[in-house]
């Protein structure tokens, strides 16, 4: 019986290293990606240097090199820094971006803890992350670090109210928390997708997604331009690297929840019963990397918000049109409309 | 005996005994601590420490709730506050007059809470059993029944009060100084070109022969 319960332990840690591992890989050539990607849209060439035994192979190997080099690297601690907590942010960054993979089903059955509140559970996760920012910010003792983890601040909770009203239509669409019953809802062909119901909403949610992340045309917490990195101008070598990681793991959450919520997860686009129309965690994977895709697309497109138009964007634009489409749907839901409800 | 404490009711016991002593520990801390940064992320702790007691409870989505509401958006505004006021850490120590008269408040209010609840509660608790609901039970559709069913007026009524209560903190707090500087992003957006921007047509200035080629 004890043999039973250690077992139980150390197939949860495999589980768990399972998700983690290829994560971290993911996340490294997501940067790699990006620097190509962005690279090839502004017609330059991007990384293409860095191979294995001296073959280039397209700069693969880049990702690694950056890891090593990040590594290696002194952490240097500002003066008066409260050092602890300097340490303690970019641990909170990572641990809460790696905790929200916990309830992700990638395929039918394929999941670490299939709970029933999995959606909030999510929420609860990532509204965590900001506190990495924030600690780091105050934590740093530096004006440029204080700004940008306040800018965070009030653009992660403004947000998250934007992003929550958006999951609500989900949820009133499916009948459940639980992902994996999510995307049992929408078993069936493109056409039984959320996303065609819920547009305003997908679309506000996954742009909410962008502003939550960080990342550009939403990055006033970083501002090169205008404070120097914001949150973490004092921070090098590993605890860079883990803030880095975080963010960027935060960033296929985001992708791969859209993925799961509006675009049918697992599911394939085609109906019927030929080979293309089955179930399978690469369609899954196709459609998480089609949303990073528009994450780095984004990047290489649009010029940083104003912060004054972040916060309009956010409040004015987003939340009245959340909280009119919930009611839309909720109407739809009552009167059984389409394939979806 | 080796039999029990390798039961999930030894560990559901002892991890609420954990989970209790971390939310009373960093409880104290938050009123001990004379940084109030400090204060401020133990107060997170305890938010953290009674969820994982609802967790216990099995009820999931309270406690999710409360790391969500709580944790993810009450405490960042806390935070977000107390780091813009320049608060001095202080170096004194000992007691003072507050703390006296509030371990006075505390232990009066103490005691009047057991005479009131001391006899009533013994009769309620469940003596040793664990709250255990069967595989699959929701959570969520129990709190939502309760709430929009059965105590769906009362729940109204304390959103109306609610939303009372923010318009007025905002109107309170609401100054406009004269020398405000606002932008409408209306006329912003329909601004054109011509507006800003003057073209101007020249002649091209003849060259003086710098490079002296010719």
């Amino acid at each position: 019986m004890i043999w039973d319960q250690i077992w139980m332990i150390i197939w949860t840690l495999l589980k768990i290293v399972a998700i983690v591992l290829p994560l971290i890989i993911v996340v490294a050539y997501l940067t790699y990606a990006e620097r190509r990607v962005i690279g090839f849209m502004q017609g330059r060439m991007g990384p293409n240097r860095v191979g294995l035994f001296g073959f280039k192979l397209w700069g693969l190997a880049q990702p690694f090199a950056d890891t090593v080099k990040l590594l290696l690297k002194e952490i240097i601690f500002p003066a008066n820094a409260n050092k602890f907590l300097f340490l303690m942010a970019p641990v909170i960054t990572l641990a809460t971006a790696f905790a929200a993979w916990a309830v992700v089903p990638f395929s039918d059955g394929l999941v670490l803890a299939d709970i029933n509140a999995g959606l909030v559970y999510i929420l609860a996760m990532t509204s965590l992350g900001v506190y990495g920012v924030i600690i780091a910010g105050w934590a740093s003792n530096s004006k440029y670090a204080l700004l940008g983890a306040l800018r965070s601040a009030a653009q992660i909770v403004s947000y998250e109210i934007s992003m929550g009203f958006a999951l609500v239509g989900v949820l009133i669409a499916a009948g459940s928390l639980n992902l994996t019953t999510i995307v049992h809802g929408q078993a069936g062909g493109i056409g039984h997708w959320f996303f065609i119901p819920l547009l305003p909403l997908f679309v506000i949610y996954f742009i909410s997604g962008v502003a939550e992340t960080n990342r550009a045309p939403f990055d006033v917490a970083e501002g090169e331009s205008e404070i120097v990195a914001g949150f973490h101008v004092e921070y090098s070598g590993a605890a860079f690297a883990l803030f880095f990681l975080g963010e960027y793991a935060n960033m296929i959450m985001i992708s791969s929840l859209a993925a799961i919520m509006f675009l049918g997860g697992w599911y394939s686009p085609f109906s019927g019963d030929s080979w293309i129309a089955q179930p399978s965690i690469l369609w899954f994977f196709m459609k998480t990397g089609f949303f990073l895709l528009l994450y780095l697309w984004f990047r290489a497109t649009f010029p940083r918000y104003r912060y004054d138009q972040i916060m309009r964007l956010g409040w004015k634009v987003f939340i009245p049109i959340c909280i009119v489409w919930i009611m839309v749907v909720a109407v739809m839901k009552v009167y059984h409309v389409g394939p979806w409800f | 005996m080796i039999e029990y404490l390798l039961s999930g009711e030894f560990y559901q016991i002892m991890l609420f005994y954990v989970y209790s002593a971390i939310l009373i520990g960093a409880a104290l801390a938050v009123v001990t601590m004379r940084n109030s940064i400090y204060s401020a992320l133990f107060l997170i702790l305890c938010f953290f420490s009674a969820a994982a007691l609802w967790m216990l409870l099995e009820a999931e989505f309270l406690a999710l709730t409360l790391v969500l509401v709580y944790v993810g958006a009450v405490m960042v505004l806390f935070l977000f506050v107390i780091m813009m006021l320049d608060i001095k850490v202080k170096a004194k120590s000992g007691m003072s007059n507050y703390t006296k008269v509030g371990l006075l408040v505390a232990l009066i209010m103490a005691i009047e809470m057991i005479l009131l609840l001391g006899k009533k509660l013994v009769g309620v608790l469940p003596q040793d059993d664990l709250v255990k609901h069967a595989q699959g039970h929701s959570n969520v559709s129990e709190v939502a029944t309760s709430l929009y069913m059965k105590y769906s007026l009362p729940f109204e009524l304390a959103s109306v009060v609610l939303l009372v209560a923010i318009i007025a903190a905002v109107l309170l707090t609401l100054r406009r100084r004269d020398d405000y500087k606002i932008v409408n992003p209306e006329s912003q957006v329909h601004v054109k070109a011509k507006d800003r921007m003057r073209v101007v047509k020249m002649d091209a200035e003849r060259g003086n022969n710098i490079g002296g080629e010719e």
